[in-house]
């Protein structure tokens, strides 16, 4: 029965990232808000990318585990502000993202203009924890991940990029 | 098709197929436009989607494997951008035409891209140098507009800027790489640059539309945009061994809905499943 906005959030807090099934939408910490009105639910969502694929899909299944655990009708509302950053994932979250193979977000950069040059430090390995890793490219297999290669142990892995 | 030029008046006369699309042209810099709000939102959509789409030609295509991931990350991430903006635009416009209608049921006269993104790809060099020139404006501008008072542009503006962001860090570390690499790639990417400058005059024009957007809350001042970016694009250029073009005549039309005949092939390509099976879905 889903009575509060945290009974909610429990129920959101199973509902995996279909590209990361390890981390949660709650984890992720694109669930902004959800609020309960009898049996009709509304959940706010914002974007990780916004042309992310898995969106779609995250919208979904956030409805049909809602409707699974009693919702009547489900509200799914998109909104752009604050603008999602990867600082909102949790340590526990990001210790899962280890775990799986794929190395956690450092700390966002700052809001505004960027230097177009930096100096990155390299990040570390999530196999084997060496920092001796370099960066293969900025974009990967999804629009959150950057390819990396371990020198160490020569295993090439994703990062969650931070942003 | 051919006329009869031996028919006096035959092409006077001759209804225009695309007399309708035609009217969609907008008027002179200083007309009066119905709703400047839902044509800045356009520019701002259309810019977005065609240079998405260019970029995604790339698929399958790139010089490398990371290449070719990075060039449709980057498209898919536009695209994005392009589908918020333009469901923007039309809650703007309130006609009921959502993004895929202003996407895909637009004739090229009814866009206001700027005609930089509308060029064919070209080789890597030239992709690379006009998405370079592009991001350094769009960042600018992004950044200005995330700042806007305007709640609903200055949301979209703040979310695309963080991967804009991602993108000219991408495309500036790439004209640097062509321009003080190889011979043949200094060579492409100079040419490049050569062929795509009188273009970028465009994107800081200033005319009646960002006139009649203040009273919107929407003040982006394009001269101090321009020479930042200038200034931008110099550093880069500089790092990069190219050289600046001068300043001369720069094409435009875009924003107006004048473009090359480069659009219209584009846009067969891109909207012919939606037109030949309307409301589709899957």
């Amino acid at each position: 029965m889903l009575a509060t906005r945290d009974d909610v959030y429990a129920v959101l807090a199973g509902v995996m990232d279909p590209e990361v099934p390890v981390i949660s939408v709650v984890d992720l910490g694109i669930v902004r808000d959800a609020a309960v009105d009898g049996t009709a639910v509304r959940v706010t969502v914002t974007p990780t990318y916004s042309g992310c694929p898995a969106m779609h899909e995250i919208e979904t299944d956030i409805r049909s585990a809602l409707v699974a655990a009693g919702a009547s009708e489900v509200q799914v509302d998109m909104v752009f502000a604050p603008a999602w950053t990867t600082d909102w994932i949790g340590p526990e979250a990001r210790e899962k993202l280890r775990a799986y193979g794929i190395a956690p977000p450092g700390r966002a950069e700052p809001q505004g203009l960027i230097t177009l040059t930096r100096a990155k430090a390299p990040v570390p390995c999530p196999f084997c924890g060496s920092s001796d890793t370099r960066l293969q490219s900025e974009f990967g297999s999804t629009a959150c991940k950057a390819i990396h290669v371990c020198n160490s142990c020569r295993q090439p892995f994703d990062e969650f990029k931070a942003f | 098709m051919s006329h009869d030029p031996g028919e006096p008046g035959g092409l006077a006369q001759a209804p225009r197929p695309n007399a309708e699309a035609a009217a969609a042209v907008a008027g002179t810099r200083t007309t009066r436009v119905e709703n400047p709000l839902f044509e800045y939102v356009l520019r701002l959509g259309d810019d977005r989607l065609v240079l998405g789409h260019r970029l995604s030609e790339w698929c399958g295509h790139g010089p490398i494997l990371e290449e070719d991931i990075a060039l449709s990350n980057m498209a898919l991430d536009l695209i994005g951008h392009a589908s918020a903006l333009l469901a923007l635009a039309g809650e703007t416009e309130g006609k009921g035409r959502d993004q895929d209608a202003l996407a895909y049921f637009r004739e090229a006269v009814e866009f206001r891209n700027a005609l930089i993104v509308e060029l064919p790809k070209g080789d890597f060099a030239f992709t690379i140098m006009r998405q370079f020139l592009f991001d350094a404006y769009s960042v600018l501008v992004l950044d200005a507009l995330s700042r806007a008072a305007n709640e609903k542009v200055a949301a979209v503006a703040a979310k695309c800027l963080k991967e804009d962001k991602y993108h000219l860090r991408h495309s500036s570390e790439w004209v640097v790489r062509l321009g003080d690499g190889t011979e043949e790639s200094h060579a492409r990417a100079q040419r490049a640059l050569d062929e795509l400058w009188r273009f970028t005059g465009e994107l800081f024009d200033h005319d009646a539309i960002d006139e009649a957007v203040a009273a919107e809350g929407i003040v982006v001042d394009h001269a101090a945009i321009q020479s930042v970016w200038r200034g931008m694009v110099a550093d880069v250029l500089g790092r990069a061994t190219l050289k600046m073009p001068e300043d001369g005549a720069y094409n435009r039309g875009g924003r107006r809905g004048r473009h090359t005949e480069h659009l219209g092939h584009m846009l067969s390509v891109m909207q012919i499943v939606a037109r030949s099976h309307p409301g589709a879905s899957w």
